[in-house]
């Protein structure tokens, strides 16, 4: 398959040289700044592995225990450092096994460029060994996706999977090369691709919409921000904060909206959605004007849509034009890029404080401290709680970590309870929820981010299913801390059991190994803790442990995570018990 | 809200695989697609889909989003019926002896104002170009003297105003050098 795609060219004067077409790959790479890739070698990518070994010294390959783990690693490494991560794998299923991260980055709108291997061209569709049409497997969970059959085509294409993956709403990619374009020798020359006729990354901001909001916004007398990760993709951070404080507004953010801004800001106010906080949960539905910014109104984050706000106006700031009136219908669109939109409106709106509004979250949080959180943070009875132990790491780390977590109980805990004074300091996988991803991600986010700490947070359910990337962090000695949080159940789905079930616990109580003689396995350096007088000791020495370390911390084993909005509920019937 | 027929104009480059990005969107949804069809359009290189669905204008429109979000979509619109206008053809094989024993048959054809394009031995066949219920009317006029084959192409629609596609086109071909 050959793309025909129209790209903007200009027109420059370029020196050619003729090379294989598995070495423009690795020219390529250079090219876009690459320096680190993920990756798992096999018999279609071959050529491109050989030109992997005479290129060692400028590109860093990181070789995964699964093509899965490649693609959660290049994730992790994507969201920490802001830049394209980038996996690659043979094909068949090398390229199968791509597909869970490719649809995790493209829900979370991850940028990821994937290289996979193909039989050479004159096989494809014989249902040779290890062939698979990968181009029609991940075609609805790419943003692109592109086959190359003819090794001249490969820096034409690679140049535009890097712009389209992390231009405009970013998203993963899949470039699938046959082994003979990797053969195939051509004059090689490469130019960064500047534009794409049929693609409008980011779409224009009439004033209109500017001026509209701005009135509505400045009329409000009990409005409420709710942000998403748009702000963080869009490095709108400190346009956000300044919004929020000349406008006086209360802000809420979305499980991917979280650590763009700090945790402590006295107007954040935490989290909205199924496990969000009391207070912003509750007055979505007693607002006059919500916000949202860089967020899609997940159902996650709505609960109900009949019951989603009536009463408010809507102001919708996105760059997607596709997500404006999806799930909820809005009073002004503000399109573009947050960081673009934020800055324009900012001069029209007035300086306020909605004092008396705000002070309504704080009595919700109050409530919410008394029927939740003490219980949690500050528990009376014996067994471990999840969020004591992210009490401790907070403690540990004074909010300058990166924490990963997985998907379940502890991953609602780690979002509700860790601290944040940086953005990209939160990686999870919010849209999927990709049972596995931390692990993996967490070896991507520490080589992304090598200055900042990384906590892996994972439940013994997730930790099981990619537990071999143990194997990963032993050979690279990549210094991530990960604690499991043990509860010997999939604690999310027990909950649902217990709650909606009549605790008919189908299938999710787990019998688990030793998890700290695995780790010792992989000569990681492990403890386990049981009881509370060992607790923050334990995280303390995890936390100065120059290398990679393991801790398990067995926690009570029914706790349930709260509060909560049931699926189907509106959110003002958010449930604290 | 009520379904309506709405007619969907995709305009995009010529990428394989494409089809398939379209169809899923519909896949995923739920939604039966009623015809689509693929041709080259009024500009060079440029391809245009043609896609008849039965469904509210809100889906519509969220529809259409989804497929103008894909790379290779340079611009899609949707339209109502009365904003078009649209015809299907439809292939009718009928054995020629018939035409001498239902004499009826030269007059269903006439009035029908359908074409006979060839005419063999043992089969005719007409052609029928209109709207679907004209040729679901010739259709069941036909019907009872037996076809050995019928066909009928999916829907192709042009709209009644401009669609601004050609200046889309006109202000990227101005910042390629």
């Amino acid at each position: 398959m050959e793309t025909h795609t129209q790209t903007i060219r200009q027109k420059e004067k370029v020196t050619t040289e003729r090379i294989t077409g598995a070495e423009a790959v690795i020219r390529c790479l250079l090219a876009e700044g690459v320096d680190l890739i993920y990756g798992y070698p096999g018999g279609a990518i071959m050529p491109v592995y050989d030109e992997l070994y005479k290129f060692q010294d400028k590109i860093h390959h990181v070789l995964t225990r699964h093509e899965q783990g490649a693609t959660h690693a290049a994730q992790g490494y994507a969201r920490a450092s802001g830049k394209v991560g980038v996996a690659i794998a043979t094909s068949g299923p090398g390229a199968t096994n791509f597909v869970t991260g490719i649809a995790d980055a493209q829900i979370d709108s991850t940028p990821m460029v994937c290289i996979t291997g193909q039989v050479g061209s004159h096989l494809l569709g014989s249902d040779a060994f290890q062939e698979t049409d990968i181009i029609g497997i991940s075609t609805p969970v790419t943003k692109w996706n592109c086959q190359v059959t003819k090794a001249e085509k490969i820096p034409e294409v690679i140049a535009k999977a890097f712009y389209i993956a992390r231009s405009g709403r970013p998203g993963p990619v899949l470039v699938d090369i046959t082994k003979d374009a990797q053969f195939g020798e051509f004059d090689f020359v490469y130019e960064k691709c500047k534009g794409i006729r049929s693609y409008i990354p980011i779409p224009e901001t009439t004033p209109d919409s500017l001026q509209n909001a701005a009135a509505i916004i400045n009329e409000a007398k009990k409005p409420m921000i709710v942000f998403g990760q748009g702000v963080i993709l869009g490095e709108a951070e400190e346009e956000l904060k300044d919004f929020v404080e000349k406008t006086g507004i209360p802000a809420a953010w979305t499980i991917l909206g979280l650590s763009a801004l700090p945790t402590s800001h006295p107007l954040n106010v935490g989290m909205v959605g199924m496990h969000g906080n009391y207070g912003p949960n509750k007055l979505t539905n007693e607002c006059d004007v919500l916000l949202a910014i860089g967020m899609r109104f997940d159902d996650r984050v709505t609960g109900k849509l009949d019951t989603y706000a009536k009463q408010a106006k809507i102001i919708h700031f996105e760059i997607d034009p596709s997500e404006v009136n999806k799930n909820v219908p809005v009073d002004i669109a503000v399109m573009g890029n947050v960081k673009h939109t934020l800055k324009e409106i900012l001069p029209l709106v007035k300086p306020n404080e909605h004092q008396s509004w705000t002070e309504e979250f704080r009595a919700h949080d109050k409530i919410e401290f008394d029927k939740v959180i003490k219980e949690e943070l500050y528990p009376e009875k014996d067994g471990l709680t999840m969020g004591e132990v992210l009490k401790g790491i907070n403690q540990e780390t004074a909010g300058d970590a990166i924490i990963v977590s997985d998907v379940g109980q502890h991953q609602m805990i780690a979002c509700r309870y860790a601290e944040f004074k940086k953005s990209r300091s939160n990686v999870t996988s919010g849209g999927l929820g990709t049972m596995g991803f931390a692990l993996p991600a967490a070896i991507g986010a520490k080589m992304g981010a090598p200055d900042r700490e990384v906590v892996a947070i994972i439940g013994d359910g997730g930790y099981q299913m990619t537990i071999q990337e143990l194997g990963t962090i032993f050979q690279t000695q990549v210094p991530v801390k990960i604690v499991v949080l043990n509860n010997d159940f999939l604690g999310m789905v027990r909950q649902w059991q217990q709650l909606f079930f009549d605790k008919r616990y189908a299938s999710t109580e787990m019998i688990n190994p030793d998890f700290v003689k695995i780790a010792e396995g992989y000569h990681i350096k492990a403890q386990k803790v049981t009881a509370r007088n060992n607790l923050q000791e334990a995280i303390q020495e995890m936390i100065q442990h120059q290398g990679p370390y393991f801790l398990e911390v067995c926690v009570e084993k029914e706790n349930n995570v709260f509060p909560m909005i049931p699926t189907g509920s509106s959110v003002s019937d958010i449930r604290l018990e | 809200m009520d379904k309506e027929n709405f007619t969907i104009s995709v305009y995009t480059e010529n990428n394989i695989g494409l089809l398939n990005r379209i169809s899923a969107i519909f896949l995923k949804r739920h939604i039966n697609l009623d015809s689509m069809t693929a041709s080259q359009s009024e500009i060079k290189d440029v391809f245009r889909f043609t896609i008849a669905i039965k469904v509210t204008e809100e889906q519509v429109k969220k529809i259409v989003g989804q497929i103008e979000k894909q790379i290779e979509v340079i611009k899609a619109f949707y339209h109502k019926e009365e904003e078009i206008i649209y015809q299907e053809t439809a292939l009718f094989k009928v054995a020629s002896k018939l035409l001498f024993e239902e004499r009826q048959i030269q007059n269903v054809i006439k009035n029908s104002n359908a074409n006979i394009v060839t005419v063999t031995p043992e089969f005719f066949v007409i052609e029928k170009t209109g709207r679907r219920r004209e040729v679901d009317a010739l259709y069941s006029k036909l019907e009872p003297y037996g076809l050995m084959q019928f066909t009928r192409s999916g829907r192709i629609a042009v709209t009644k105003d401009k669609m601004h596609i050609s200046s889309i086109l006109e202000k990227f071909a101005s910042q390629t050098v």
